[in-house]
């Protein structure tokens, strides 16, 4: 049963609900939180545990063999990224515009394109009681995200049976990366605030969702700052609102001080363990 | 001497671009012969990723000496530029071609210093 937290707008609290859902669903079942935002990990803060595993995680990159080379240039066309261009008598490759896709590679008629390693980020696993804590971080000046949270993914589908709750805190936006880590979510949470801003973010989201054919909920954080047109957005498209998170000066302060909410904020609680419910309830079969 | 620069339309008066990798316009210019020949590389519109280093390729074909342009060329184009020994002058996004090339002859234009 995968989860993903994702949102559209970036600082809507997909990292608070994450971490507090995990670690309050923890308290009675195992939980795996899987941190997919490896351009700018940060579930971390707000989980503590014993390093269970760390990896380097690579990419794969063609290299030139000059001695072979005909300088056809079929390699610059079957490259849909411009991250191979021949220029007079040499191939110039740019690791940071490569997919790693094989393409130039595996059709090179004299093989002079042969793939090889290059260090892209890490992968930790932590664990704490019944959670299990799974990060990827991207190396800085790496811009491709997709391949290490489709890494990661395969990390947790090999270390864990498939009926275990996984938490994935999404990275933000609707972009490549926000598909990679949704693709394969049994069901997916958007989390939003009431704002204009939200509101047009939500859209995008709940577009990118439908055309991926994930069932999909949404969580309206910061409630009671805005106005009510989420709301009636969620009404007229027939969505789900599982749950208000409101806004308060004590929520911002606890997050500051990098604690878990659900402790100590009655309705971040109440919050919480009604989406629980509702995951509970999806895993069952019913939605 | 042959230039080549970014440029937003194809005649002496029109803005420059400032933008490198996704200029509308070449705009070549030789000196020799006082002949002029714009290139449109609207299509780079469609490409998502890598416009720096195509549309450097693309700029190789015209061998041209020296290139005039705005913000000057990120790192993977200018690493293709390298090869091809452009002299490259940036700081002109803000003119007119007509301006641009008097601000070159002038030395009013700043070197881009490479990658």
């Amino acid at each position: 049963m995968k989860v993903a937290i994702a949102s559209g707008k970036g600082g809507t609290g997909k990292t608070t609900l994450s971490t507090n859902l995990a670690r309050f669903m923890a308290e009675s079942e195992p939980v795996v939180l899987v941190d997919l935002d490896v351009e700018e990990p940060n579930s971390g803060l707000f989980v503590a545990g014993e390093l269970f595993h760390d990896e380097p995680k690579y990419k794969m990159i063609p290299v030139w063999e000059s001695e072979t080379c005909s300088l056809c240039g079929n390699c610059q066309e079957v490259c849909n990224f411009n991250a191979i261009l021949k220029m007079g008598d040499r191939i110039m490759i740019f690791p940071e515009l490569c997919h790693g896709c094989y393409a130039c590679s595996e059709l090179c008629p004299t093989a002079s394109l042969p793939m090889q390693q290059k260090p892209m980020g890490e992968l930790k696993h932590l664990r704490s009681g019944a959670l299990d804590f799974v990060e990827s971080r991207l190396m800085i000046s790496e811009e491709q995200a997709v391949p290490l949270i489709h890494q990661t993914l395969r990390y947790v589908d090999e270390s864990f049976s498939p009926e275990v709750v996984k938490i994935l805190d999404s990275p933000p936006g609707t972009s490549c990366p926000v598909i990679e880590a949704t693709r394969g979510a049994d069901l997916v949470i958007l989390v939003t605030e009431p704002t204009p801003f939200g509101l047009h973010d939500l859209k995008l989201a709940v577009d990118t969702v439908r055309r991926l054919g994930k069932e999909f909920v949404v969580v309206l954080n910061r409630y009671g700052i805005g106005d009510d047109q989420v709301e009636q957005y969620c009404a007229a498209e027939g969505i789900h609102l599982a749950a208000r998170i409101p806004n308060q000066r004590r929520i911002a302060e606890t997050y500051a001080a990098g604690k878990l909410l659900y402790r100590e904020i009655p309705e971040v609680a109440e919050a919480t363990d009604a989406i629980a419910s509702l995951i509970h309830a999806h895993a069952a079969g019913g939605s | 001497m042959k230039l080549i620069f970014t440029t937003t339309g194809t005649d002496w008066d029109s803005k420059m671009d400032p933008r490198f990798g996704r200029t509308q316009f070449f705009f070549v210019y030789d000196e020799e012969s006082d002949k002029i020949q714009t290139y449109d590389n609207t299509a780079i519109e469609n490409e998502a990723h890598g416009a720096g280093p195509k549309t450097a390729q693309k700029l190789s074909e015209f061998d041209a000496q020296v290139l005039i342009t705005g913000n000057g060329p990120g790192g993977n184009a200018a690493a293709v530029l390298q090869t091809t020994g452009t002299e490259i002058y940036v700081g002109a996004g803000e003119m007119t071609v007509r301006e641009a090339y008097e601000a070159y002859r002038s030395g009013a234009l700043k070197k881009f210093g490479g990658v």
